[in-house]
């Protein structure tokens, strides 16, 4: 067992609603699973409320306020009670962190409640070292890796140093960085069926920097970037552009589950 | 309105992507304003700060618009210069020619403006008998080339020098046809030397105005060739148009603005030439022009100012949003479809010309922040986006496919009972589909997708339903 030593205030165990996310929680479990081993080995006591599903992102970005309002209201209600919440997304925690509260500006009754979340809500890397201070994970993989930011985790929350603050107590793995990793992979939700020629040149801005290490995984904390660049990835190796590139998420190396297939790839 | 292609965004960027030259051009931008940008910023310490007081400047001025700009008019006119007030394009396109046909004027020389771009000064002034000249490098360029310009301060960053070598060949006819223009320093010296005599020819220069400063009834122009002071100081009347927002009170706050706007724009600390014109020549002067006019456009920037976007009005137009936006980047500036490209042109454009006809410039955005990230003034362009697609929303202007799509996903998200009978059990199913490859090549309704990616399989059954089996 990984002996990563939470503060002290925290050995009865802070009780985290781990907001799994509809994309992990459809495509990936296993990006869930390494969350609430992180969690769980950081002294947290998890729980994950049944009424979850989307932030409401989606809704919110294509400016239908009324669905996102509806959607965020059932996150409010299900996570307000408790005394973290973590998400393995910095776009979902963004969200809910920077965004319900804009959604919910001209609303009495709902403004206290989205603040008081908004301000217990945390990316997972970020939670990690900025509230828990994980120091010294017991975990070790024998790769080199490079990790790609996800824009709404670096620039609304400040994302950046955490993840690479963790990846650094991994035995064995080195980190190079690649030179576009603060640029957009061109996901953007919706973005990427909605303006897909224009996504797609930018996932291919991001592979051709990507190629230009050694890195033989990427990492990345948000699994629709991560979807992306490896969707972008395999159909270039069908055609035939040798890569073998892998894209993983961060949480499964730092809870050294990595005996799992990465992202696109069948297990076995 | 001028000549807008907006509404067909997304064959522009169909073309603009196939564009090899225009993508190829495109290159310079991240080693050219991107890099300089950082270390002029890094230089500079109090860089953060500066951004601070340039938007708290705006901000000021913005509320307190009117009584500026009826301070700017007094002091303009106490110089001896006239303001003229333009509602919209055709009062100021009126105005401008009034002012030429009083001083019988056959050419105008012209400062960049992007005002100029926005009201079609150009194509006016030719079919009323009246040549302008552009004396910007870029400008010129793009006039010769007959194309608007891709960018704010870089109008002709999408040609690349061997369509700039043709242009001149094709257009120069009386020089040799075999002359070497291989050379960046042969195209610039070519450009000047025929701008020299049109420079001393022209009987009125017409320029833009960076700033407009209310306490002493001054234009303030940037320029890194040196052509918009011979634009504003040989001709016998001198024309500055502007739009409303480039009111700032005094000379002080014009400082702390220049101070972000070059390291923003180009990442030079100034630039090369920064000149403030206040009236026409007084009699002790050496040279100016005998007349001073200002035209002061609106076109449809009150409304702004009184609604959701009036942040858009602090913009300085440096470019930098542009510049460090991967869209823009992809796609260069005309994809866009009218004058004002990249964040602030998918903010401005729809302000000024409707929503109906640039509906899709503001959902064109991965919201990535970059532009808010690198804008002097600290507009939150992901926010203001975000406001325009409210409106897309509201006024059903989504595409139908993108519309149902999420209507179908929000009655999911809405109810996570049926959202774990229905989504949760069956993408098992769905991950058997994808067998030993673990990825699908094509997936009905998700073509935007599929046809250049491949779209990862899920594990099998949802963390949820796992979590479930887990904790019995």
């Amino acid at each position: 067992m990984p002996n990563s030593s939470p503060k002290a205030s925290f050995s009865s165990g802070s009780k985290v609603g781990l907001f799994v996310t509809c994309l992990v929680d459809l495509m990936r479990p296993s990006v869930g699973f390494a969350s609430v081993k992180l969690l769980e080995d950081a002294g947290c006591q998890i729980f994950v409320p049944e009424s979850q599903t989307c932030c409401g992102q989606p809704a919110y970005n294509a400016g239908d306020t009324k669905d996102a309002k509806d959607i965020a209201r059932l996150i409010v209600d299900a996570f307000e009670e408790f005394e973290y919440v973590v998400a393995p997304s910095g776009s979902c925690a963004g969200m809910i962190k920077e965004h319900y509260p804009k959604l919910f500006a001209d609303d009495l009754e709902m403004t206290p409640r989205v603040f008081n979340l908004a301000k217990k809500t945390y990316e997972l890397t970020s939670f990690l070292i900025d509230v828990m201070n994980i120091q010294d994970l017991d975990v070790s993989l024998d790769q080199k890796v490079t990790y790609h930011d996800s824009c709404a985790g670096l620039r609304e929350l400040g994302v950046k140093d955490q993840p690479r603050q963790l990846l650094a107590q991994v035995e064995g793995l080195i980190i190079e960085e690649y030179e576009e990793a603060e640029t957009c992979c061109g996901f953007g939700g919706t973005f990427c069926v909605k303006y897909s020629d224009i996504s797609d040149h930018m996932v291919g801005k991001s592979i051709d920097a990507l190629s230009e290490t050694d890195a033989e995984v990427v990492l990345g904390g948000d699994l629709g970037c991560l979807m992306n660049i490896q969707g972008k990835l395999s159909r270039l190796k069908d055609e035939g552009k040798e890569s073998n590139l892998k894209v993983r998420h961060v949480a499964e190396v730092l809870a050294g589950m990595t005996d799992t297939a990465p992202i696109g790839e069948a297990n076995g | 309105m001028v000549r807008s292609t907006s509404s067909q965004f997304k064959s522009n960027v169909k073309e603009a992507l196939a564009n090899e030259q225009l993508q190829h051009a495109l290159k310079s931008i991240k080693t050219g304003f991107v890099a300089k940008r950082k270390i002029a910023s890094e230089r500079l310490e109090e860089f953060e700060e500066l951004r601070d007081q340039a938007r708290d400047i705006k901000t000021h001025t913005i509320a307190h618009m009117d009584v500026y700009l009826e301070i700017y008019q007094q002091n303009v006119e106490a110089s001896g210069g006239h303001v003229h007030w333009a509602a919209n394009e055709d009062e100021a396109r009126a105005i401008i020619l009034e002012i030429c046909q009083q001083a019988d004027a056959k050419t105008v020389t012209k400062g960049k403006s992007m005002i100029g771009e926005e009201i079609g000064i150009n194509e006016y002034l030719e079919v009323n008998d009246i040549v302008p000249i552009e004396t910007d490098l870029g400008e010129y360029i793009i006039q010769l080339r007959g194309e608007m310009p891709s960018h704010i301060i870089a109008p002709a960053v999408h040609v690349t020098k061997e369509q700039v070598a043709e242009a001149f060949k094709k257009t120069h006819t009386d020089l040799a046809p075999d002359r070497s223009l291989e050379d960046p320093d042969d195209l610039l010296s070519e450009a000047r030397a025929m701008l020299r005599d049109k420079f001393i020819e022209a009987d009125v220069g017409l320029t833009g105005a960076n700033f407009l400063i209310a306490e002493t009834g001054t234009s303030v122009i940037v320029t890194n060739e040196g052509n918009g002071d011979l634009t504003q100081t040989l001709p016998k009347v001198h024309i500055a148009l502007a739009s409303i927002e480039k009111i700032v009170p005094t000379l002080e706050d014009v400082t702390t603005l220049l101070r972000v706007l070059a390291r923003s724009a180009t990442g030079q600390e100034m630039s090369s030439y920064t000149t403030f014109s206040t009236g026409p020549r007084r009699e002790a002067d050496l040279d100016g022009p005998a007349e001073y006019h200002v035209v002061i456009l609106d076109n449809g920037r009150t409304d702004l100012l009184a609604g959701d976007f009036s942040e858009m009005l602090r913009c300085i137009r440096c470019g930098a949003c542009l510049n460090h936006c991967p869209v823009y980047n992809a796609v260069g500036g005309h994809a866009y479809g009218w004058v004002y490209p990249g964040p602030m042109g998918a903010v401005l454009t729809p302000g000024l010309m409707g929503l109906d006809e640039a509906s899709h410039l503001p959902q064109a955005s991965t919201l990535c922040g970059k532009c808010e990230e690198v804008c002097p003034v600290r507009i939150p362009l992901p926010a203001l986006l975000r406001r325009w697609r409210d409106q897309v929303f509201e006024r059903d202007l989504t595409d139908w496919k993108t519309k149902w799509g999420l209507k179908w996903w929000a009655m999911f998200a809405k109810r996570p009972a049926l959202y774990h009978f229905l989504v949760g059990m069956k993408m098992q199913v769905v991950a058997k589909f994808a067998g030993k490859k673990g990825h699908f090549k094509s997936i009905m309704l998700m073509s935007g997708w599929t046809d250049s990616r491949n779209f990862p399989a899920p594990q099998g059954k949802t963390f949820q339903a796992l979590w479930k089996e887990r904790n019995k």
